[in-house]
């Protein structure tokens, strides 16, 4: 062979084998980097979950941007307010000047100078920008501030300040006073002051003027209330129902009924503070139904009108904060949306609260500064503080999601104008005052019903039919039956949902005792058959071979069903006067539903029989052989063996199969979402529906606003159905391979 | 045998012994599997009865309807459906029951003529329907607004005037109903294909010009050219609308005037009548090809009114486009990762967790995965990729919305499960000899992968992949959150370039029972048509899944022959 022929031979073969082995390696890694990109993607999946979630539970923080001398004039401020953009600051001083001025470096941009000096300055609508001042004439200025934004072309944004007086210049004449309180609605004007004989209130109905367009005044009340003691706050809530006179010294509230404004009347007195506190400050809460009350001891309390047993309203005392370091808190400031309020006490300390949580989210405190007023942006990512130095700070605050904790989402919480603290999950409501209510406990407590009816219905079909199939059942039959069990598991839920909820719903509703009566038919028609089976002529008995009770069953199983429904009606003409629903709900009072949890569990059950039953039957099935023939020869019949042999050994199969039978049942999204009311109710009656988690995402997810608390709490509700139905099917999951292996073994 | 019970020769010891043999609880286990098949059994057997039934022309009945104290009204109906209802539902429904009959016959009847009466349906008493009968020309039009109009055909108007009145009335309006429908198809044809390509041409370059104005590139030459394309546009359209003009013109040449029982005459355009058809003259073989041609309908045209009537084509073609794209993507990722996991990873701790993991993914519920394409692919990705590429369409999104990429994507992470343990699983079942001889030949391990494992895997693939497509096609409540709508104005393919629109919306058959069935302002008139849509779900589904059984079970026969 010539040398050089082979030697390319060789390096043709090598070269060849180098482009081999290459392509092995780009296999190789192709194939390992792609496996795992899929597997690390499938794991992002909950960490995407726990991405959004998270924030939830991030404490709230704030820092300071800005801080700069008290703008425009020399006199003391009264009221400071900010715009949407935290970009423009409004002003009131005592000397009657009213200017707006950037909050970036708290130079004034424009002023105004109301008539005369004030005494006091109060919101009238709270967010709306609507103000009163009281002036040392005696008057009170309504006034308020509006923002304009604009885009000029070529420009940045710009946001211009105005100052708007509805009743014109002149002011309403209420005399001289401390304290001032304004509230307007759509067609009632309402103001009082303090005076040394007691509180003036007068009361205007807002009239629309046709001529001009505009709305004037026609008085309707002018009283005095005397008082006892002092008074030092006054508020009036936003429907004009309730006006309350604080006296601070004496820590009393009292509380007039101007409903109708003419014939205010006291309604009742009440202690606001034990011990000899005196009370610092007072206000409403957004929304205005919930008063929150300082004391100088460092207590917080909120309190809200409730119906006593009379149906008076009453004010009761709902919950205690207690201030940042135990010193009273000098003044309060309160967000315009949530139930979010600042303290500010001595020393600087700055608390933030939010109420219906019951919790304090942060506590800061500025030494060297000792605050006194100041005001939240309207989207409460800025506070605005002023400190007796005469000095603004401008904080940066970052607390999206205060009202979550916890206790506020699986606890009972006690919400505005609720009796008493109560579970609820209600996400949204036609009023922008609403405050949304997350209690993930009805909806858990709901998936949990659903998934306790459907089990109660699969578990015993599911097992029975189980152990038959892997057991007794000939060969040739189960060869038939592993088949339908597969089609009923892959059958769509939406189509069980949408027969539940249109076929099922109804039809429990027309046969409900048929329904009940079947129940027990169908159960003593089965060993009944057996009985009756063990009579028939030998001739025909023997030629149905062992394993096939099913088949013969079927017939009568069929006549036990509707001979039931056949007795429905007459049982119902002669024991539920003709129509059980509504005697269920008259005699009984047992409320009923037409979508109700009995029609779930049947459609649940449904969808949980086949995973439930073809893990059982695998389970039963690998029990070796030479065990029950083992018992089988001892003597044992084929029960006991089953019963005391096999069972016992596939029991830990068995419990996996029910494992993932309750993961499915719990994640079920469609047929709960169509065959129930999905109202979150927390009771346990068959005949009453309920909203799970899952259904509860479906509904909401798509009309949630990205990034806000209820949508990150619908993430939290699928990240809760992920964990679980992870966690239970992996349990699952070990104790099956443990039974693999102990099969194995034996 | 001897593990089997016996059903023999245990008579002998009575009903006592019979009981402690323990024999009744076998009975009762195989009670448990007999109900089991007959509850799937009785669930497809309602959904075909209902779903079929629902094509078949329902003979109309004449009658005189009279409640005990009230005057009798005459009555034209198709009978929907018969029920028993004791007296004590009736009285409570406020109907004047008297005397002492404990149950009633309640009718429900399909009187259809929703802008005379209000509603299509009427629940009647049975025993006061009286003067029943059958009359042959009783006609039912349906109708493309306010459901069908059941009464007589009276004349036939051209323009207002009578052309045919009497008996020759009805071959007439067959005759005219034809043209009327052809010229009704040139229109659609008109309206959705050509002048929706003008409408997308123009939006296309109020897009670009949009685009050119952001990147400050907007220059008079090419502002001419956006402007001369649009007139061109524009130009086209005039042209067309003329031709529509035409056509509408021709199609509301005729009318008919139809006489309800009541008496009234009414006048209907013919362009509003899809067909018409007298169910009590049909014959067997008139009645099967008006089946037929239901059928067609409902598989092969839109729906109208509303999702109640005609057909559910773009559901289908939705259905069909998701899953083909959602199998587009499971399929390579399914398959790596399963060779991955099989053929390179070392096996050991590590792979089982994985494989355990893996498994347990195919059990977390499917909403779970809704939210995570709602947050992660639409508002996330979408929103980037929005930012990034179409600016010039914000604050409108394109692909920040549902859409059917995004709905493919989640469907194909909520199946790749199913893809990896089937395709481990026949990965698992190729003999190690088979491997072992390719190796020694000296094939390298991509070869013996590419050449030989994979070959014979493929059947375990495809069945992984029908079972996914399977679940996907059944699949809905994650895609209510990404991309699916009850009635999605253009199908994901059509003529205008790019022609596969990924961002769009689609129609989906489980979406669309779930929609009509519980969402429909006229539940009574859509049921049949989610019992329609149901049946077909069901047997997509059914078909996919026992081919893939088949698929399976002939593979295992297949290696166990080759391991011996």
């Amino acid at each position: 062979m010539n040398q050089a022929v082979a030697a390319t031979e060789i390096s043709q073969v090598s070269s060849r084998a180098r482009w081999r082995y290459a392509k092995d390696r780009a296999a190789t890694v192709g194939v390992t980097a792609g496996g795992i990109g899929v597997i690390v993607a499938v794991v992002l999946i909950f960490f995407y979950l726990l991405w959004v979630v998270l924030p939830l539970f991030f404490p709230a923080s704030m820092e300071r941007i800005e801080r700069y001398a008290a703008p425009g004039s020399q006199a003391p401020s009264l009221y400071y307010a900010m715009e949407e953009q935290a970009e423009v600051g409004l002003r009131v001083a005592a000397d009657g000047e009213v200017a707006f001025f950037e909050l970036a470096d708290g130079r004034v941009r424009q002023s105004m100078q109301l008539p005369s000096p004030l005494r006091a300055v109060t919101e009238v609508e709270v967010g709306r920008g609507q103000l009163a001042a009281l002036g040392e004439d005696g008057r009170v200025y309504r006034f308020g501030h509006r923002y304009q934004i604009s885009y000029p072309e070529g420009a940045q944004r710009t946001i211009l300040g105005r100052i708007e007086q509805p009743y014109g210049e002149a002011g309403i004449e209420m005399g001289d006073g401390d304290a001032l309180a304004v509230r307007e609605t759509e067609d009632r004007l309402m103001l009082a002051v303090a005076q040394p004989a007691g509180v003036r209130l007068r009361s205007f109905a807002r009239v629309s003027s046709f001529l001009t367009e505009g709305v004037e005044l026609e008085q309707e009340a002018d009283l005095m209330l005397p008082q006892a003691g002092a008074a030092d706050h006054l508020l009036i809530d936003p429907l004009l129902n309730w006006l309350y006179v604080v006296d601070a010294e004496r820590a009393s509230l009292q509380v007039y009924d101007v409903r109708q404004p003419a014939r205010a009347s006291l309604l009742e007195t009440v202690t606001l503070s034990e011990g000899a506190a005196r009370i610092t400050d007072v206000g409403l809460m957004p929304g205005g139904i919930s008063l929150l009350v300082a004391d100088s001891q460092g207590r917080l309390r909120q309190w809200f009108p409730l119906r006593d047993a009379n149906g008076v309203h009453r004010l009761r005392s709902i919950r205690d904060f207690r201030s940042p370091g135990g010193e009273a808190a000098q003044a309060l400031i309160f967000e315009h949306a949530r139930r979010g309020f600042v303290t500010l006490s001595g020393e600087g300390h700055i608390g933030l609260f939010h109420a219906t949580a019951g919790q304090k989210v942060l506590d800061e405190s500025v030494p060297g500064s000792d605050f006194q007023r100041g005001a939240f942006s309207p989207r409460a990512n800025r506070l605005l503080l002023e400190s007796t130095a005469g000095e603004l700070h401008l904080y940066e605050v970052h607390n999206e999601h205060p009202e979550i904790s916890f206790s506020s989402l699986w606890g009972k919480v006690w919400y505005e104008s609720y009796q008493e603290p109560e579970f609820i999950w209600q996400s949204s409501a036609a009023n922008s005052d609403f405050e949304p209510k997350f209690s993930l406990t009805p909806l858990a407590f709901g998936t949990l019903k659903a998934a306790f009816y459907a089990m109660l219905f699969a578990v015993p079909l599911a097992l029975a039919g189980a152990i038959f199939t892997a057991y007794f059942m000939a060969p040739k039959l189960r060869q038939a039956v592993k088949p339908t069990v597969e089609v009923m598991e892959a059958l769509p839920t939406v189509i069980l949902g949408f027969l539940a909820g249109l076929w099922l719903a109804p039809f429990i509703e027309t046969f409900l005792p048929g329904i009940f009566l079947m129940v027990v038919f169908l159960i003593l028609a089965m060993p009944l058959t057996g009985w009756l089976w063990t009579k028939a002529p030998a001739p025909l008995r023997h030629r149905v071979p062992d394993g096939y009770q099913p088949v013969l069953l079927v017939l009568p199983l069929i006549i036990a069903g509707g001979l039931a429904l056949l007795l429905s009606r007459p049982v119902e003409a002669a024991f539920f006067g003709g129509n059980m629903p509504q005697w269920l709900a008259n005699e009984m009072d047992i409320p009923y539903d037409q979508r109700n949890s009995l029609v779930v569990g049947l459609a649940m059950g449904f969808a949980v029989i086949p995973t439930i039953f073809s893990i059982a039957e695998d389970a039963v099935f690998g029990v070796p052989k030479h065990l029950s023939q083992g018992s089988l020869a001892l003597g044992a019949t084929p029960w006991q063996t089953l019963v005391r042999v096999v069972l016992p050994t596939a029991s830990p199969g068995i419990f996996s199969a029910l494992m993932i039978g309750l993961g499915r049942a719990v994640g079920e999204t469609m047929i709960v979402l169509m065959a129930t009311g999905n109202t979150p109710i927390m009771d346990f009656n068959i005949f009453e529906g309920f909203r799970t988690l899952s259904a509860n995402i479906a509904v909401e997810m798509p009309e949630s606003e990205v990034g806000s608390t209820h949508f990150r709490i619908l993430f939290l509700a699928g990240l809760v159905l992920f964990l679980f139905t992870f966690v239970f099917n992996t349990l699952a999951e070990i104790v099956r391979q443990r039974l693999r292996s102990k099969y194995s073994s034996l | 045998m001897s593990e089997m019970p016996n059903l023999r020769g245990q008579e002998q010891h009575g009903f006592k012994a019979w009981w402690k043999s323990g024999d009744p609880w076998i009975w009762i286990t195989g009670g448990g599997v007999a109900i089991s098949v007959l509850l799937v059994a009785g669930l497809l057997l309602l959904i075909a009865a209902r779903g079929l039934a629902h094509f078949w022309p329902a003979p109309i009945v004449g009658a005189s309807y009279q409640a005990p104290g009230s005057s009798p009204m005459p009555v034209l109906a198709a009978l929907r459906s018969e029920e028993t209802v004791s007296r004590a539902r009736l009285e409570s429904a406020g109907l004047p029951v008297r005397g002492d009959q404990q149950l009633y016959d309640r009718l429900l009847l399909k009187v259809g003529n929703r802008d005379l009466y209000g509603s299509d349906f009427r629940y009647v008493i049975s025993d006061w329907l009286t003067q029943r009968s059958y009359p042959e020309d009783a006609t039912v039009f349906e109708r493309l607004e306010w459901g069908n109009l059941i009464g007589y055909l009276v004349a036939v108007k051209q323009q207002g005037n009578v052309v045919a009145d009497g008996p020759q009335a009805w071959e007439v309006f067959q005759e005219r109903q034809e043209r009327a429908n052809q010229l009704r198809d040139d229109i659609e044809h008109l309206e959705k294909v050509e002048i929706g390509r003008i409408n997308y041409g123009l939006e296309q370059q109020r897009l670009k010009q949009r685009r050119l104005e952001l990147e400050n590139a907007l220059t008079a030459e090419r502002q001419a050219e956006i402007d001369a394309r649009i007139a061109e546009l524009n130009a086209d359209y005039r042209v067309l609308e003329d031709e529509l003009v035409a056509l509408y013109g021709e199609i509301n040449r005729d009318s008919v005037v139809v006489e309800v029982v009541t008496g009234e005459q009414i006048n209907v355009p013919l362009a509003k009548v899809v067909r018409g058809y007298r169910p009590n003259a049909m014959g067997l073989f008139g009645k099967l090809r008006f089946y037929g041609a239901k059928v067609w309908e409902f598989v092969s045209e839109e729906p109208r009114e509303a999702n109640t009537e005609g057909g559910i084509f773009p559901a289908i073609f939705g259905t069909v486009m998701m899953v083909l794209l959602m199998s587009v993507f499971v399929t390579p990722f399914g398959v790596v990762a399963a060779l991955y996991l099989r053929e390179y990873a070392k096996q050991g701790f590590v792979t089982r967790t994985i494989r355990v993991a893996v498994n347990n993914l195919a059990g977390v519920p499917s909403i779970v995965y809704g939210v995570f394409g709602l947050g992660f692919f639409v508002y996330f990705l979408g929103g980037s990729i929005d930012a990034l590429f179409y600016p010039e369409a914000l604050p409108s999104p394109t692909f920040g919305t549902g859409g059917l990429l995004w709905a493919s994507l989640t469907l194909a992470i909520l199946t790749l499960p199913v893809v990896i343990v089937a395709t481990e699983e026949g990965l698992a079942r190729i003999p190690r000899s088979i491997r072992e001889a390719s190796l020694a030949l000296g094939a390298t391990r991509a070869e013996t992968l590419w050449r030989v494992v994979l070959p014979m895997s493929s059947p375990a693939m495809m069945t992984g992949l029908i079972l996914a497509v399977a679940r996907a096609a059944g699949e809905v409540a994650p895609l209510m959150l990404v991309g699916v709508v009850k009635l999605a104005p253009s199908l994901p393919l059509d003529g205008n370039f790019p022609y596969l629109h990924l961002d769009r919306k689609f129609m989906h058959l489980g979406f669309h029972i779930y929609d009509v069935g519980f969402q429909s302002p006229n539940v009574e008139a859509a049921r049949p048509l989610v019992y329609a849509t149901a049946l077909l779900l069901v047997l997509v589904i059914i078909t996919l899944n026992l081919f893939a059984v088949r698929v399976r079970n002939r593979l295992r026969e297949k290696y166990r022959a080759l391991e011996h």
